[in-house]
């Protein structure tokens, strides 16, 4: 195939100019893009007013796709229940037998720990969830990981507030439009999440890792403690989770940590429920006292950091 | 590789051919509509955790670019960029440099090469889109100051066994802009 001759104008001395003028606006495309990826990598809520009303516009779109979603799950989900139906019966029954004696214990221990806890006279912030909504959108293109949520300010979504389904950890609101926000999810390398191990309280840091995987890290350096399989709970510590939701379980062990795998993953969750801020009051303060203090304080030159050792 | 046909042909649906002409709306604007409904793929059922998808949308852009060279002004990286960057979760900005960039880019292939061919065609499209995903990659790599992600592997080997496909597509699409609508 030869080349198109569209772009040569001949003599026409206005098509020379249009063409030009093309060039020029192309040119100044590259160059104000440019400017308006540094704006928005300097200050990255720049451009949510825009990206809420796209969201908005989208949203029929994305709800009749979440619909979809559910409803070609639950179908795939009956033809496997149908296949398996009988020996995951006689699994199921020896299951619910032991589960039956381990929510007697549990029943025991919850009295136990509501007594134990009114001795110490530690209370719980009571949280009621803000909305339940669906998710009706992702960046399945970008290594960024943003859902798109079909609840906004209108429900009572306001950016901060933790996002979770009914098996984990999903993620928090970053942007509240007016019926839709932006929920940026567990996986994406600028969430990160405080933990401890559910076992024993081993406390942690969860690093999204933008493959659908998790990086755990350790606070306490030494030997590492973890297994495949250890399941890891928000801690609470920060303020922002609720204590106590799934997060990760352990999939392999590292030096230094481990890489794990979401309890809850996001395309799995029909819906999911907006919970308050654990500790708005703590979280407000804590943004405040980091606005009047400014920025963080760059590292010690060698010099000052051994006067420092000597003092 | 043969793909399944389609058993009814876009020019089937306007028999009457005489006296008509292809409405200038959808002759000029379906690989607009098209490419903008493209960035709005990430409202798709699929929510995923991990980038998977192709980037749907530049390959529509560059496949139409590369069918027609002339149906999209050399500034349509701009405002299509633009668009794209409202839904693709990366920094706003990146898709317009990148958009615009790779027009000019198809701009210099098209003067190099007089002949163009189905695999030059193929090659150049992987070369920008390997620039692309990987440039993507980066700017997002910086916003959130983790250093670039090596999770892109997998996504650039679909976009780009999925590139042909795209083509056919936009062949399809083709015949469907110039059907005749409009009586004269």
């Amino acid at each position: 195939m030869a080349r198109s001759v569209g772009r040569r104008p001949g003599f026409s001395r206005r098509a020379q100019y249009g063409i030009f003028t093309g060039y020029v606006i192309a040119v100044a495309g590259v160059v104000l893009g440019a400017i308006l990826l540094i704006v928005s990598l300097v200050n990255p809520g720049a451009f949510s007013g825009l990206r809420s009303a796209a969201g908005e516009i989208a949203r029929p779109a994305g709800e009749a796709g979440a619909e979809a979603r559910a409803a070609g799950q639950s179908l795939f989900g009956a033809i496997g229940a149908y296949l398996g139906a009988g020996r995951q019966n006689a699994a199921l029954s020896r299951e619910v037998a032991a589960a039956r004696a381990n929510a007697m214990t549990m029943r025991a221990l919850e009295g136990e720990n509501r007594r134990l806890k009114a001795l110490l006279g530690i209370v719980d912030p009571v949280s009621r969830p803000v909305t339940a909504a669906r998710l009706i959108g992702s960046t399945s293109a970008s290594t960024r990981r943003f859902a798109v949520l079909s609840a906004g300010s209108v429900q009572g979504v306001r950016a901060g507030q933790p996002v979770r389904s009914a098996a984990g950890l999903i993620g928090r609101v970053i942007e509240a439009g007016a019926n839709t926000a932006r929920v940026l999810l567990v996986t994406d390398p600028e969430n990160v999440v405080p933990v401890r191990r559910a076992r024993d309280g081993l406390p942690a840091f969860i690093e999204g890792k933008s493959d659908g995987r998790i990086a755990i890290r350790l606070i306490n350096m030494g030997v590492n403690p973890l297994k495949g399989g250890d399941v890891f709970v928000t801690s609470g510590s920060g303020g922002l989770y609720p204590p106590g939701i799934p997060v990760a379980v352990v999939t392999e062990v590292l030096t230094d940590g481990g890489i794990g795998h979401l309890a809850s993953d996001p395309s799995d969750a029909d819906f999911v429920i907006v919970l308050p801020v654990f500790q708005a009051a703590a979280v407000a303060a804590l943004n405040a006292s980091q606005q009047a203090a400014g920025p963080a304080p760059e590292a010690p030159a060698p010099e000052s950091s051994t006067a420092g050792g000597a003092n | 590789m043969p793909l399944p046909r389609i058993p009814v042909r876009p020019e089937d649906i306007v028999p009457i051919r005489i006296n008509r002409a292809p409405s200038p709306w959808v002759a000029e604007g379906l690989p607009w509509i098209t490419v903008m409904f493209a960035s709005m793929a990430a409202f798709s059922p699929v929510v995923a955790s991990a980038p998977v998808t192709p980037p749907l949308a530049f390959m529509l852009f560059l496949a139409w670019r590369m069918l027609r060279p002339s149906l999209f002004p050399v500034w349509a990286g701009l405002p299509l960029g633009a668009f794209d960057d409202l839904f693709s979760g990366q920094p706003f900005g990146s898709g317009i440099v990148l958009w615009s960039a790779a027009m000019l880019a198809m701009d210099v292939f098209d003067n190099r090469f007089l002949w163009r061919s189905f695999p030059q065609d193929w090659l150049t499209a992987s070369v920008l889109l390997i620039g692309y995903l990987g440039l993507g990659a980066l700017f997002a790599g910086i916003a959130t100051g983790a250093p670039l992600p090596l999770v892109i592997g997998p996504q650039i080997l679909v976009t780009i066994m999925f590139y042909p496909l795209m083509t056919q597509l936009v062949a399809l699409l083709d015949r469907i802009r110039l059907l005749p609508l409009r009586k004269l």
